[in-house]
């Protein structure tokens, strides 16, 4: 087993062999990866070293230390969060050698091709068809011919690759008809389309799948077993608790704390008691996710990580608004409505009009708070499910 | 000009239970689901002593909870207000009705903050320890860590002081006092150990919200008692007992909320009507786990507390606070759900759902509200009012 000791002098091996102060960005990464120091807890030759997910720390720790580059998980969230983890359990040899290092060096840029106009929360009622192109005589090529239109895509536009859900046989019943595919952003008939949003910027687009030819060794799993594939990506996209420590205000409340100080003019008697009810329970989420990150630490992963996106959804939403008001007059004005394709989601760096209209989509984005409500009562407390008619009736019989 | 806000601790508190806490967990839930009785419990609360006798033997001299904050040249366990902790998340459990709070945690924290080196100090802290006698500090239970606080007289010569109340000789809502052999009470010229069997001392039970956990009038005859600590130190040792007491209240309230939780999800599933378990439904599964998820908070917040009180972090009143502003309401809410949840079978006396309310409603104005506390933050995390 792999321990701390030997992840050290793994690390200043690696920074010994490639000074981050001689070698380019992308190269220090790529021998980061072929020293199994990108994802400790992922196999030999995959990037990791069948090492404990908690010792990743020391790895980071380290290379920080001595000022090494970052893969931006930021800018390869929806590939680190969620191809990859997928691709590792569900993956063919082949896939995982072609696939997992550029993803996690940030080569290749993966999003996530699920959500559908008339499949959000109800994903698996998802209609984009995947046809396999081979003959009555079984002559043809074997390739899927994709059709449909996806939704919400974020870093479609920047995307050269995309994870796909796509039915496959509309005669089974929503859930058993779905296959995943790896699906070539670049193929000509993948039409990305920018999304204007709320914010007046568009982080987000609509996808028009049109013929779009998938060769079959770019499916993940098994034919019809999309939708099992699709839950460990789903499970991934929502645990994503950080491994550092957050400071005391490192969240939302830390900008409308700092202007509450620097701005006594704006004070009132309301805002006073918004504000400390607000910080109250912003400190209560940030301690509820460090006793989280605490128990995968020490190996003991909870059900609690399922919660902390639901508070801090409601929290960023209350938080910004009580935001907007505090400002008064500035509340009235708003930064720039041009629209724009910002590459990353920046709370912390715009102005309060923007962090209120961004965070209302922190309770849809994910997973709905509604739908996560119902996942806690269901799977933490064990509560009945509600009664649904859909599930033994064949996709194709479905209304609609 | 404003103070800069405490500060997060570098190394971040230690929020999980260690195995020697979750043994102490089994151990105390094993003795109070053998002898905790609710029914027994309420018939003796209308007889007007909620206490049962054997079952505080158990707890302390058996299984030593009430020496958890003493050490163990006193007599104590020597261990730490996250083991404490624990014990009273199990007491809130089953809204024990115990001088647990009270006596092991507010007035044995108080008396640790005296002279234990004095040899009627170390007497009375073994005995604690023991279970064999029992210390209340004579407060209104409402009285918050950092509120002005009730200062009897000392005797003839009264001198006042600008942010204490003086010239009472009348304490009231002292919680668990008509349980207690000991009054700790603070006078002008110092902290006193008053006897209550004493002729100097009157206790008066009145009627509380709380069954489980009595409040009683207290009146002391001026100068009665031994004086144990003078001056600044006095205020300081009773302060660091509230602040214990108000740390550790949290633990309770989250043991209140996760019992009437687990109740409501047990009783939904079972509970039919349109035939349908009503847990089944999203109005109120919804309701389940913004409740879950609220506990899940409560604990973190309950630990952080604990643990800084155990390691006397420099932010301890700061987590204290914090805990008892976000703990407070949440035990209630969890509280009022349950009654709710269960329908008309939560209105009526038979079920232990109006012990929990009545507890949980107490507790949240026990050693400070929660407002109270936000003002405390608001001071701590500089975060000033209007002027």
């Amino acid at each position: 087993m792999t321990d701390a000791a030997e992840l050290r002098a793994r690390t200043a091996a690696l920074l010994a062999a490639h000074p981050p102060a001689t070698t380019g960005r992308t190269d220090f990464l790529r021998a980061r990866f072929d020293a199994g120091l990108a994802w400790v807890h992922y196999p030999a030759g995959l990037g990791g070293l069948d090492a404990p997910r908690s010792l990743q720390a020391v790895v980071d720790d380290g290379l920080a230390a001595a000022g090494a580059p970052d893969n931006d998980p930021r800018r390869i969230g929806i590939g680190l969060g969620m191809a990859a983890p997928t691709i590792l359990r569900y993956g063919t040899a082949e896939q995982k050698e072609r696939f997992l290092r550029p993803l996690w060096v940030g080569d290749e840029v993966w999003c996530q091709l699920f959500s559908e106009p008339g499949a959000g929360s109800d994903l698996a009622a998802l209609a984009t068809r995947a046809v396999r192109e081979d003959g009555a005589d079984g002559a043809g090529s074997g390739d899927w011919i994709v059709d449909g239109q996806k939704v919400w895509t974020s870093s479609a536009h920047l995307a050269r690759w995309a994870i796909l859900i796509a039915r496959t046989d509309p005669g089974l019943p929503k859930h058993q008809g779905i296959t995943y595919f790896l699906c070539d952003m670049t193929d000509p008939g993948v039409e990305v389309r920018p999304l204007r949003q709320i914010t007046g910027e568009a982080e987000f687009n609509e996808v028009f799948l049109t013929g779009v030819r998938i060769p079959d060794a770019h499916r993940l799993g098994e034919v019809g077993a999309g939708w099992q594939v699709a839950r460990t990506t789903l499970m991934n996209e929502r645990v994503s608790i950080g491994g550092a420590s957050l400071p005391r205000e490192g969240g939302m409340i830390g900008p409308v704390a700092r202007t509450w100080r620097e701005r006594p003019e704006l004070r009132t008697h309301d805002t006073h008691q918004r504000l400390l009810t607000l910080w109250t329970e912003a400190e209560v989420a940030r301690l509820t996710a460090e006793r989280v990150r605490q128990q995968l630490v020490a190996g003991q992963p909870g059900p609690e990580g399922s919660g902390l996106k639901l508070s801090f959804a409601r929290l960023n939403q209350e938080i910004s608004a009580l935001e907007v008001e505090l400002l008064a007059d500035e509340g009235l004005l708003y930064s720039d409505w041009t629209m724009r394709r910002p590459e990353l989601v920046d709370f912390t760096g715009r102005d309060a009009g923007y962090r209120y209209l961004r965070s209302k989509g922190n309770s849809i984005e994910g997973g709905t708070s509604e739908v996560l409500l119902n996942i806690v009562a269901e799977r933490v407390l064990g509560l009945p499910s509600e009664p649904r008619d859909d599930k033994d009736v064949a996709w194709k019989d479905l209304s609609r | 000009m404003s103070v800069p806000p405490t500060p997060s601790r570098e190394t971040p508190p230690d929020l999980l239970y260690s195995e020697p806490e979750d043994d102490l967990r089994a151990a105390v839930r094993a003795l109070l689901t053998d002898r905790a009785d609710l029914p027994a419990t309420l018939a003796r609360a209308e007889a007007g002593d909620p206490y049962d006798p054997a079952l505080w033997t158990a707890l302390t001299a058996g299984i030593g909870a009430a020496g958890l904050l003493i050490p163990e040249k006193l007599g104590g366990q020597g261990a730490s207000h996250r083991e404490a902790a624990v014990v009273l998340e199990e007491l809130g459990r089953v809204v024990t009705p115990a001088p647990y709070l009270t006596s092991s945690v507010v007035a044995t924290e108080t008396l640790l903050g005296c002279d234990t080196d004095r040899a009627d100090i170390a007497a009375l802290l073994t005995a604690l320890a023991g279970g064999h006698r029992v210390a209340v500090l004579a407060v209104p239970a409402a009285t918050a860590p950092d509120a002005p606080l009730p200062v009897l007289p000392a005797g003839a010569e009264a001198v006042t002081s600008a942010d204490t109340v003086t010239g009472a000789d009348t304490v009231p809502g002292v919680a668990d006092a008509v349980r207690a052999d000991v009054l700790l009470v603070l006078r002008e010229d110092g902290l006193y150990v008053v006897e209550t069997a004493s002729p100097a001392v009157t206790v008066v039970p009145l009627t509380p919200l709380d069954l489980t956990r009595p409040v009683a009038a207290v009146t002391l005859a001026p100068g009665a008692g031994t004086r144990i600590a003078e001056g600044p130190a006095a205020e300081a040792a009773v302060r660091r007992g509230l602040l214990a007491g108000a740390g550790l209240l949290a633990s309770e309230q989250l043991g209140i909320a996760q019992w009437c939780l687990e109740e409501s999800v047990r009783h939904t599933k079972e509970r039919h009507q349109f035939n349908r378990p009503i847990g089944s439904f999203q109005a109120l599964k919804h309701r389940m786990a913004q409740l879950w998820l609220e506990v899940v908070s409560a604990r973190a917040a309950a630990r952080a507390a604990a643990d800084a009180l155990a390691t006397g972090a420099p932010d301890a009143p700061l987590a204290v606070a914090l805990a008892q502003a976000y703990c407070g309401p949440v035990a209630v809410h969890a509280a009022e759900e349950c009654v709710q949840l269960h329908g008309g079978t939560g209105m009526t006396w038979e079920h232990p759902a109006h012990l929990y309310l009545k507890r949980a409603m107490a507790d949240r104005i026990t050693l400070g509200s929660p407002g109270r506390h936000r003002e405390t933050l608001a001071a701590l995390g500089d975060l000033p009012g209007p002027r």
